[in-house]
C-alpha cells in the first residue's frame, strides 16, 4: 500500500541531517538494498535539500522548504519543494570536465542524476522530484 | 561530530568524525587553513571515521587542496570507505586527489 511522508522545513542547512535520517527510517522497510537507500537516496536529497535552502530559499529563514515522500511497491518518490524564484538545470555545467573539475561547487544536481533513476525539474525550477525504483525481488533495507 | 587535529612525523593530520556536510565545512576549511598560514605544509585527511561527505565537503577539500598546492604543500586523503570511494570516483576527483587505503599509506614518502 502507498504511504506519504510530508515535511516542512525552515531554510536551515543544520536540519538536513535530521529530515534525512527521518525519511530513511521510514523507508526502511522498502525492498532494496540497503546501500541504495544509505548511499543513493540519502546523498540525493541531502544535494536536493541543501540546493533548496542555499540557492532556491538564498538562506532566507522566512522561506520553507516542503519535502513530499510517497513509498510505493514500485518506487520512492521525493518532491523537494523551495520559495524561490526557480532555475534553469539546463544551465549547471558538467563539473567532471576538465575545465570544472577544479571549482569548489556545481556537484550537487550532478551526483542527484547519477545516483537516482529518475530526477526531474518543474517548469519553474522550484521544485525537483527524485525517483529511486525499487528491486522487486530485493530484501527490505532493514533486514 | 567533528575535527580533530593531530601531528605525526611533520605531517599535520585532520580526522573527520562522523559527517563532512553543509553545516561545518567551514569548520574543517577554518582547522586547515588555520595550519596552513601556521607554516604547516603536509596534510593528510582521514576518513576512517566518516559516515558521509556532501557535494560542499567534496567542493571544500577541493577548496582546501587548491589553496596548499598554491603554497607549495600537499593534501592527502585517507581511508574512505567504499560509499565515499564512490562519491569521488562518480565525480572524477579521485584523479585530483592522491587517495591512500590507511592513514599509514598516506604518510608513507610524505
Amino acid at each position: 500500500m502507498d504511504s506519504e511522508l510530508v515535511l516542512e522545513l525552515p531554510s536551515d542547512v543544520r536540519g538536513i541531517e535530521a529530515a534525512v535520517d527521518h525519511v530513511l527510517r521510514r523507508c526502511s522497510e522498502c525492498r532494496t538494498h540497503a546501500r541504495r537507500l544509505r548511499l543513493n537516496l540519502r546523498v540525493s536529497l541531502t544535494e536536493a535539500l541543501s540546493n533548496a535552502m542555499l540557492y532556491g530559499n538564498a538562506s532566507d529563514p522566512a522561506k520553507r522548504v516542503r519535502v513530499e515522500v510517497r513509498l510505493s511497491a514500485v518506487a520512492i518518490t521525493a518532491r523537494v519543494i523551495d520559495e524561490g524564484g526557480g532555475f534553469d538545470p539546463r544551465t549547471v555545467p558538467d563539473p567532471t570536465t576538465p575545465q570544472n573539475i577544479c571549482r569548489a561547487g556545481g556537484r550537487g544536481l550532478f551526483l542527484m542524476r547519477e545516483l537516482m533513476d529518475e530526477v526531474h525539474y518543474n517548469d519553474r525550477g522550484n521544485c525537483v522530484t527524485l525517483v529511486l525504483r525499487l528491486d522487486q525481488f530485493g530484501e527490505a533495507a532493514s533486514a | 561530530m567533528g575535527f580533530t587535529v593531530g601531528k605525526q612525523g611533520g605531517v599535520t593530520v585532520v580526522d573527520v568524525e562522523g559527517q563532512l556536510i553543509v553545516g561545518n565545512r567551514q569548520e574543517l576549511k577554518a582547522k586547515v587553513l588555520e595550519e596552513l598560514d601556521g607554516g604547516e605544509r603536509k596534510f593528510v585527511i582521514d576518513f576512517s571515521r566518516t559516515g558521509y561527505i556532501d557535494s560542499s565537503g567534496l567542493g571544500v577539500l577541493v577548496s582546501l587542496s587548491k589553496k596548499i598546492r598554491e603554497q607549495g604543500g600537499e593534501l592527502r586523503l585517507s581511508s574512505l570507505n567504499e560509499d565515499l570511494r564512490t562519491l569521488f570516483e562518480l565525480t572524477k576527483l579521485d584523479t585530483l586527489f592522491r587517495i591512500a587505503d590507511s592513514r599509514e599509506d598516506a604518510l608513507e614518502g610524505f
